[in-house]
């Protein structure tokens, strides 16, 4: 029997906040060890060209210097490896640790200084001299493909999905609506910089590497391979992570060169990143142009989607190798009943930044782009766009949904949900109705607002598995060791509330373990809002199985059976709070030779799918192009919250970055490649004056059937629709359907949109 | 420009005598040379507001001030703000209303709102949305930060 939930399902605070709030963090640049050398990253400053020569002999005449590295020194470490999504042919474009004779976009690491201090290696590394001769810089992933570099095309694959018959579809249709829709190149950008600290302990034999974030298990499996060591010999070690968003944690070049030199010269290398390097260096997202086409009947609905985009991977192909397409792809029908889809994405290489994800990946752009394509059908029968979505919605009693197609290794099946009454809802929060009857009085008037919707669904708790050890130590206190990683979530707090339910204990007395490759053999980590699903099932399953040892452990101990007994606020007591001697767990985890631990695992071979709904109502400045967001609701169906105020946490944060995308954050490139967004004064992130108040509501009427706790993940509905619902608003206040088609929606480009009618 | 002159950081009421080059900036000597890692760099420009402290009263982007600038000046950082294990009623709202999540840039949020309530206790809201939009958060999306520094507010000036 489990005890009736205390904690899952409420607000509780935090467990990870205290630290934080009082300077106690231990992020990746807090982090020294006695005796470290630093390491500064010589970067290319131009976006194509071929390496005539390298001359550190400047850099290594400062005193204090100690190395210069370069593609000679490294040339025996493979490239880096793809996590997701291999594709056949990706493999040549994958990226070496330093550039190999040739650069390809401006900041790829060329050379590596090692020195005492962070000022001296930054002197050191200005002093290396770089010989590189310019090569034409291809920028447009929309041209027709050409040749990269060493007989590469810069198109390394097209990823193809779809079902039914198309060509009938749009054979068959009473109209066609086609689009040409672009998302511009931007990325999570956390606070906190990359950085990683690396150290060999002889003794052990072991390399430990510090800063870990999001897949340290993955990372460091690889780090052993790329470096020829046994991966028990390999540790890495996750503290405070300053947001992740996708972009952090993965495994990137500096990850591998802090770790071979640290087991080249025996010291300690600690690399910290500075902003610049990190706008030019760390995973960019979202670059994409699609041509879409809709075959629509004469009611508007939808008959079939021909979903053709190109890419703009940038120069490398990096560990997430074609996810993003894929993704985009795989997730553009969304909530609506489409018989045919053919998608068609060209990835393509061009003398930019390597791209990666970034929360909602392949889902921003594809949102954005059905939802335009909603509003288009909807212009073109002469609906409005609410009518347009409910006619065409997958209906609740098609769940579960087999889309018929497959990413990230699954078939996608719409596990649960009713895409209807979420709409219903969402518009109620936002009063539609009224809504509606005061903008148009205000446009009578020559205000130019508007308001507009957006539908998505979502996908979260990807597994394969995520195993979990509970064990009460002798002091009572329980600690959870997982393989999930923190990158500012909340998971420690999230995990313990659902121990706690389950084992029947208070959520303060558990420390949640994560990111500790030397605490668990295996772990999954934190990506595609997966920590809370699987780990929190994992934990719920170990912890079940624990307070059943413990239960029979102490029925012996207590002259009882384990039926008579309970667990409460960690103490076992007689069920039903009938009189008796208790026993605290702590006490009787001191009296069992093994103690208390119990491990178990949670496996699924699906993907659980949250889905939601987006109203934003907008001002338009016709003078200035500037965009005033005046209401903003947001409505998500995550099946189960574990703790709402995190989960808001999550929406309310994801819109933000939603925000950014819409209408301020671009990494602008010139012709030659040049990349114009390299400081947080050209590289526009939303402030407090920008992101307004949001109603956000969390629906709990479709709780996934794959897994007991019914929990879908919440990380990344809050950006999905953004651009789509600030797009349509936008639409709508000008009176212009169709208008925008292209993020972000700058003040520049709104007003040459306005100026164009 | 490398050699090295003495200065005395006063932080959190606390002198650390050090030796540092004349270039080096404040948030780097009150975080490697004085070893109080609270305060955060999240852009050396200026912008995100991360290693906001207080000199003298006013908070400053430790980032863009030299060490020897704020030499005999009374710092105040992160780590001065609770007493003993009693928490700073901004820190205490910041918890309350979720108003941090991988807490990176929560210390110069934090520095930078104490500094404003201190001096203008009675601060609008519009002017405080001013002033906390001087600073980056990109987990939160500002709405529980805004709450928590007017709870703060109204908090601090009851006590």
């Amino acid at each position: 029997m489990t005890a009736p939930a205390k904690f899952v399902g409420r607000s509780v605070a935090r467990l990870e906040d205290r630290p934080l709030l009082i300077g106690k963090g231990r992020f990746a640049a807090d982090i020294s060890f006695p005796g470290q050398w630093t390491m500064r990253v010589v970067r290319s400053p131009i976006a194509h060209g071929r390496i005539e020569a390298i001359d550190a002999s400047a850099a290594l005449a400062l005193p204090g210097v100690h190395a210069v590295w370069t593609y000679a020194d490294i040339a025996h470490i493979p490239r880096i490896p793809f996590r997701l999504t291999r594709l056949d042919g990706l493999t040549p474009y994958q990226q070496p640790v330093l550039a190999d004779r040739i650069v390809r976009y401006v900041g790829e690491p060329v050379a590596v200084v090692f020195a005492d201090g962070q000022y001296l290696v930054e002197d050191a590394a200005e002093l290396v001299e770089l010989d590189i001769a310019p090569l034409p810089a291809v920028v447009r992933a929309t041209e027709e493909p050409s040749v990269f570099d060493d007989g590469l095309t810069t198109e390394p694959g097209v990823v193809r999905k779809g079902y039914g018959d198309i060509d009938a579809a749009f054979r068959d249709a009473h109209a066609v609506v086609a689009l040409e829709l672009s998302v511009g190149r931007h990325s999570g950008v956390p606070m906190e910089t990359r950085g990683a600290i690396a150290r060999y302990d002889t003794k052990r034999d072991v390399l430990e590497m510090h800063g870990a974030a999001k897949v340290p298990h993955w990372n460091r499996d690889k780090i052993a391979e790329l470096l020829g060591r046994k991966v028990e010999s390999v540790q890495l070690y996750e503290g405070h992570v300053g947001g992740g968003f996708g972009i952090r944690g993965e495994l990137y070049p500096e990850d591998i060169l802090v770790c071979a030199a640290a087991l080249k010269f025996q010291k300690p290398i600690k690399w910290i990143e500075d902003r610049r390097e990190h706008l030019i260096a760390a995973n960019h997202s979202r670059d994409q142009t699609h041509r879409v086409r809709a075959a629509i009947d004469k009611d508007g609905r939808i008959l079939g989607i021909d979903n053709e985009f190109f890419h703009d991977n940038g120069a490398y192909m990096r560990t997430h190798a074609a996810t993003v397409p894929d993704l985009a792809a795989a997730m553009l029908p969304g909530p609506y009943r489409v018989p045919a889809y053919r998608a068609a994405a060209h990835i393509r290489l061009t003398n930019k930044t390597p791209s990666g994800t970034y929360r909602a990946p392949g889902r921003y752009e594809s949102t954005f782009v059905r939802e335009r394509l909603l509003d288009a059908i909807a212009a073109k029968v002469g609906v409005d766009m609410v009518e347009i979505r409910r006619r065409n919605l997958i209906g609740k009693s098609a769940m579960p949904y087999n889309l018929a197609l497959e990413t990230l290794g699954t078939h996608i099946v719409y596990d649960s949900g009713d895409y209807a009454l979420l709409l219903d809802k969402a518009l109620k929060a936002a009063g539609w109705n009224e809504l509606q009857a005061q903008l148009k009085q205000r446009r009578a008037k020559g205000e130019k607002v508007g308001a507009g919707v957006a539908m998505f669904v979502e996908k979260s708790g990807l597994g394969p598995f995520d195993t979990v050890r509970v064990a009460v130590k002798p002091s009572g206190a329980i600690e959870v060791i997982t393989g999930v990683a923190s990158i500012g979530q909340g998971v420690e707090t999230v995990v313990a509330q659902i121990c706690a339910d389950a084992l029947g204990v208070d959520y303060h007395s558990i420390n949640v373990v994560h990111g500790q490759t030397d605490r668990i053999a295996k772990g999954m980590g934190a990506f595609a809002s997966r920590a809370t699903v699987m780990c929190g099932e994992a934990t719920r399953l170990a912890a079940s199985k624990l307070r059943a040892q413990a239960l029979e452990a102490a029925a012996e101990l207590m002259q009882t059976s384990a039926d008579a007994l309970d667990i409460v606020n960690g103490e076992i007591v007689r069920t039903g709070g009938g009189a008796g001697p208790s026993m605290p767990l702590g006490a009787l985890a001191r009296a069992l030779p093994n103690g208390l631990s119990a491990e178990d695992t949670f496996e699924s071979t699906h993907m659980v799918y949250p889905y939601g709904v987006h109203v934003a109502a907008v001002r338009v400045d016709t003078d200035t192009g500037g965009v005033a967001i005046e209401r903003y609701v947001i409505a998500y169906d995550i099946g189960k919250a574990v703790n709402p105020k995190l989960v808001e946490g999550q929406i309310a944060g994801g819109l933000a970055q939603g925000l950014g995308g819409a209408l301020f954050e671009e990494f602008l490139y010139d012709e030659n490649g040049e990349p114009l967004s390299v400081t947080f004064a050209d590289y526009l992130m939303p402030t407090a004056h920008e992101v307004p108040p949001s109603t956000i509501l969390i629906a709990e009427d479709a709780p996934s059937p794959l897994n007991p706790l019914g929990l879908k993940g919440a990380g990344e509905g809050g950006t999905n629709p953004v651009g789509a619902a600030i797009a349509s608003a936008i639409d709508d206040a000008l009176g212009r359907p169709g208008a925008v088609t292209r993020l972000p929606i700058s003040p520049m480009r709104l007003k040459a949109i306005i100026d164009q009618k | 420009m490398t050699d090295k002159i003495d200065i005395t950081l006063n932080i959190n009421g606390r002198d650390h005598a050090i030796k540092v080059e004349p270039r080096r900036t404040l948030a780097d000597a009150i975080r490697e040379d004085c070893g109080q890692t609270g305060t955060h760099i999240g852009c050396e420009h200026g912008v995100c507001g991360a290693c906001t402290v207080i000199v003298d009263g006013e908070p400053v982007r430790s980032c863009l001030m030299f060490a020897a600038q704020a030499s005999g000046k009374k710092i105040r950082t992160v780590e001065g703000l609770a007493k003993g294990d009693e928490l700073h009623p901004l820190q205490q709202a910041f918890m309350d209303h979720h108003g941090l999540q991988c807490g990176f840039c929560t210390p110069g949020f934090l520095m930078l709102a104490a500094g404003v309530l201190e001096r203008e206790p009675n601060i609008s809201d519009d002017d405080l949305l001013d002033v906390l939009s001087s600073n980056l958060c990109r987990c939160t999306g500002y709405q529980n930060i805004i709450k928590a520094v007017r709870a703060a507010a109204v908090e601090m000036r009851r006590t």
